[in-house]
C-alpha cells in the first residue's frame, strides 16, 4: 500500500514551520536530495501562508487547513502528492492571483511571488478555488532516485 | 529567526538566523528597522543571510521593504552569504537588480 497522511491544523502562524516540517518529514521515505526536500518546505510554506494570511482574513468561524500527502513508489524514485486545502474566502480571480508579483495586500510588504514559487519549485501545480467555499492546492514533486 | 546588527567601518551588517517566514517577519521587521534608523549615517548595508536555514517568499518582501529603506537614507544595500536555496527564490524574483550580491 502507499504511504499517506491526512494532518488537519490551525490555520495560525505558529503551524507555518510545523507543516513544512511535518511534509519535509513525511518526504524522507522517498530519499530526496536537499534540494529537493527544501523545495518541497518552501512550496508548502507557501501554501500555508496563503490560508493563513488570505483565506481566513477577517473571518473568526473555525480556521483549519487540512493537508494530505501521499508517496509514489516509481520502478525508479518517485513522486510526492500534496494537497492543500482550505474553507477560507476563495479566490475571486485565479488567474490574477497566479501572475508573479500580484498582491492584493500591498501595504504589507507581500511580495506576491507565492504561487509563483510554488509553480516553480514543484513538478505539478494546480489550484481549484470556490469564492465563499475556499481553496484547495494539489502540488506534486518528481523525486529522483 | 534571530536578527543583530554590526556597522563596520561605515558598513552596517544586517545579520538574519534561523527560519524566515511570515510568522516571524513582522518582529524581524521592526528590529531590523530600528537598526537601520540607529545607523542611518552607514556608507552601505549588507544583509549576511550566511545562517538562513529557510527562507519563503517573506523574505522577499522583508528585504525590497528594507532595501525602500535603506534607499530614503541614501544608503545602497547588497546581499552576502547567500545558501543555494535562499539563492533560488532571490534570484527568482529578481530581487538582485535591487540588492546586489556581494
Amino acid at each position: 500500500m502507499e504511504n499517506y497522511m491526512k494532518l488537519e491544523i490551525a490555520a495560525i502562524g505558529e503551524n507555518e514551520s510545523f507543516a513544512r516540517s511535518a511534509v519535509a518529514a513525511f518526504a524522507l521515505a522517498l530519499n530526496p536530495s536537499l534540494s529537493e526536500l527544501s523545495d518541497v518546505k518552501t512550496a508548502v510554506s507557501e501554501a500555508v501562508t496563503n490560508c493563513i494570511v488570505h483565506a481566513y482574513e477577517g473571518e473568526d468561524a473555525q480556521k483549519s487547513i487540512l493537508i494530505e500527502c501521499r508517496i509514489e513508489k516509481r520502478t525508479v524514485g518517485g513522486a510526492l502528492h500534496i494537497a492543500i486545502t482550505d474553507y477560507g474566502k476563495g479566490i475571486q480571480d485565479v488567474e490574477q492571483a497566479l501572475a508573479p508579483f500580484f498582491t492584493t495586500l500591498e501595504d504589507e510588504e507581500r511580495s506576491g511571488m507565492g504561487f509563483t514559487i510554488m509553480q516553480t519549485f514543484m513538478t505539478e501545480f494546480s489550484v481549484a478555488s470556490e469564492p465563499g467555499k475556499g481553496t484547495k492546492i494539489v502540488m506534486m514533486k518528481e523525486i529522483a532516485a | 529567526m534571530n536578527f543583530t546588527a554590526v556597522e563596520k567601518s561605515g558598513v552596517l551588517f544586517l545579520i538574519v538566523e534561523g527560519e524566515v517566514d511570515e510568522h516571524g517577519a513582522g518582529e524581524l521587521r521592526l528590529a531590523a528597522d530600528r537598526k537601520i534608523d540607529e545607523h542611518a549615517g552607514a556608507d552601505k548595508a549588507v544583509f549576511d543571510l550566511g545562517k538562513v536555514s529557510f527562507m519563503d517568499s517573506t523574505g522577499i518582501g522583508f528585504l525590497i521593504g528594507r532595501y525602500k529603506k535603506l534607499r530614503r537614507y541614501g544608503i545602497p544595500s547588497y546581499v552576502s552569504r547567500v545558501n543555494a536555496e535562499t539563492d533560488k527564490i532571490l534570484s527568482l524574483s529578481g530581487v538582485y537588480s535591487l540588492i546586489p550580491k556581494m
